[in-house]
């Protein structure tokens, strides 16, 4: 074990950590709304990767070209899940609001499957690949334009949020439904652009993961169970700190994976996961 | 305990059909799809104890099949002890493990505690994963013993037998569950899916009472888990542990009433016949058609009745019934 391996993996996984902050961030967001789990979240994100390599195998776009379209498409799926699904069971049992996601999971998946089969794709040829090296560190251009691309969408998300009007509204209902509405704000809009920028976000980071990442019907869970874990990490609803969380977990999995075994590295992750909400059930930079 | 003379006249009748079924039917196929009913019904019926009526919605229930499963195989290969033994064995270790394991988690409520499941179920089917000892990822062959022997719980010739061992365990899930809806704990149960606070200040121990539905919901699990393996003979963690199986007990009972004595074998009725005869109609192959259709069915429950298919039963035969 040299300290050269140690910084590479290190490198990789802080990577990898924005690419999961992105991911966790949308879940952060519809959390913090409206205090509901969306458990077809992973499955979000590979309609995302299956919509890129579409483009790219159908019509010969290249993931960067096609990453925008994505995006749309992501967020209206967002809304559209918001207004068909997700409206009606606010006022419902836990359990209902559970399995109503949970359902829609299992049927985006499977509907992958039956459609696409259980092959493993991959892009061909992207624009972006190869790799540079840094003072004897190795950086896959893929990984690094993928972790600069999210962190400039988490950048733009923080903006939007803190900084536009219609960010703003957004907090406001996150705190108080009632007083928002009675402030003259659409409340239920919020919901839906909640869904829809919560879908985005994983619309992007599927698209930049499809560029160096198979593509197959069952390649969200590995990336929700991640981010669940981020998100609880964080604190659940608070977005900003899904950066940092995703930042430990992406570190947690590579040195699990290099300094105690990489068969364990996912379980580490969720060890990590456990010890974090048994300790600390807000998170580690929860406010309650 | 005023039940309806009805009731126990058509739940007696449907005990005599299911005795009688495999007399009538002596091909093994008609046989095996009513046994693997019964399997997910009794595996449902035990997450419904937990999460129906105690509200503690767990996603991690293959952690308990898995565990039966591994005790009562490990126990035949390695000491030849008979699988009915493994059986309880498997149970002990299963109620053991949920203890263990409900002591932190029930600290956390709703979607905490449902995620917090997920990522034990992930830890634990990794660990089986790397346990060389317990057959890794290869798996572990159950001995095969002929002749047929009730003491071995094998039967080759056929499925008759395993049949009746399957009705007899949802049999014995099913008493349980009658049981615990009119007993003290039973009520303690709903009080505390319904307002846990409340719970508290009526003096009822919440913690202890959420164990006690964890372990029993757990011990019977893991009966299902060696009745599996003996009836397989092959177990492995992809096939004992999986996340999806862990969904697909919840989804049994979802689909046909939580919180309900028939709920779950309704669900199971209507579930593993679907996905035979899609096996069937597609011939396999990974196409998950099945699957596709239980998703849309679980969403439009939760959307449209969350009482699942019972509750839409009970709404039709109260509006036929009324003059």
């Amino acid at each position: 074990m040299t300290a050269e391996i140690l910084l590479q993996s290190m490198l990789s996984g802080i990577l990898m950590g924005f690419v999961y902050a992105l991911i966790a961030a949308g879940l952060s967001l519809i959390f913090g709304l409206m205090e509901i789990v969306n458990f077809a979240h992973g499955e979000f994100l590979m309609v995302a990767m299956f919509s890129t390599f579409w483009a790219w195998a159908l019509w010969a776009m290249d993931p960067v070209i096609s990453l925008p379209v994505t995006t749309a498409a992501l967020f209206l799926l967002g809304v559209l899940t918001y207004k068909g699904i997700v409206r009606w069971i606010l006022q419902g049992p836990m359990l209902a609001q559970i399995f109503a996601t949970f359902g829609l999971a299992v049927f985006v998946r499977s509907g992958a499957q039956f459609f696409f089969g259980v092959d493993f794709r991959l892009i061909r040829d992207p624009w972006i690949q190869g790799r540079i090296s840094l003072g004897g560190l190795f950086i896959g251009l893929p990984q690094l334009a993928a972790s600069v691309a999210a962190l400039a969408a988490f950048g733009f998300l923080y903006w939007f949020i803190t900084r536009t009007e219609t960010g703003l509204a957004l907090q406001a209902t996150a705190q108080d439904r009632q007083a928002a509405s009675l402030m003259g704000i659409d409340t239920e809009w919020m919901f839906a652009l909640g869904w829809g920028i919560g879908a985005a976000c994983v619309g992007v980071a599927g698209a930049l993961l499809a560029i160096f990442f198979y593509v197959f019907p069952d390649v969200g869970a590995t990336f929700a169970l991640l981010a669940y874990v981020t998100v609880a990490l964080g604190g659940f609803g608070n977005v900003p700190a899904t950066l940092l969380a995703g930042v430990i977990v992406g570190l947690v999995e590579v040195l699990g994976g290099i300094l105690i075994n990489p068969a364990l590295k996912y379980a580490l992750v969720f060890l990590l996961y456990l010890v974090v909400v048994l300790l600390r059930p807000q998170g580690l930079f929860g406010k309650f | 305990m005023a039940v309806p003379t009805g009731k126990w006249i058509a739940s007696g009748l449907l005990l005599l059909m299911l005795l009688a079924f495999p007399f009538a039917f002596p091909l093994p196929h008609p046989r095996h799809v009513m046994i693997m009913i019964f399997l997910y019904a009794m595996l449902a019926q035990a997450w419904n104890i937990l999460a129906g009526y105690c509200g503690q919605i767990s996603l991690g229930h293959a952690i308990f099949f898995g565990l039966g499963a591994y005790t009562s195989t490990v126990l035949v290969r390695q000491a030849a002890i008979s699988p009915w033994i493994g059986m309880v064995a498997g149970a002990a270790v299963a109620v053991i493990v949920s203890q263990v394991i409900g002591f932190p988690v029930f600290r956390l409520r709703g979607h905490y505690f449902a995620i917090a499941t997920i990522a034990l179920g992930e830890i634990i089917q990794t660990l089986f994963i790397n346990w060389d000892w317990a057959g890794g990822a290869r798996g572990l062959f159950v001995p095969i013993k002929r002749p047929d022997s009730v003491l071995h719980l094998q039967f080759h010739t056929s499925k008759q037998s395993y049949y009746f061992i399957a009705l007899g365990l949802l049999a014995l899930a099913f008493l349980l569950t009658w049981r615990l809806e009119r007993s003290r704990a039973g009520y303690y149960f709903r009080a505390i899916r319904e307002d846990q606070e409340v719970a508290a200040s009526l003096g009822i121990n919440v913690a202890r009472y959420k164990q006690l539905a964890m372990g029993i919901s757990a011990g019977l699990t893991a009966l299902g888990g060696t009745f599996y393996a003996q009836y397989i003979l092959f177990i492995d963690p992809e096939s004992v542990f999986p996340l999806s199986l862990s969904i697909l007990i919840c989804l049994v009972a979802v689909l046909g009433g939580v919180g309900t004595l028939w709920g779950p074998l309704l669900g199971a009725a209507v579930l593993v016949p679907l996905s035979e005869g899609t096996r069937i109609l597609l011939g396999g192959g990974g196409k998950a058609l099945d699957l596709l259709i239980y998703g849309g069915l679980i969403v439009v429950i939760s959307v449209a009745q969350p009482g699942g298919l019972i509750a839409l039963l009970g709404r039709w035969s109260r509006r036929t019934s009324v003059p």
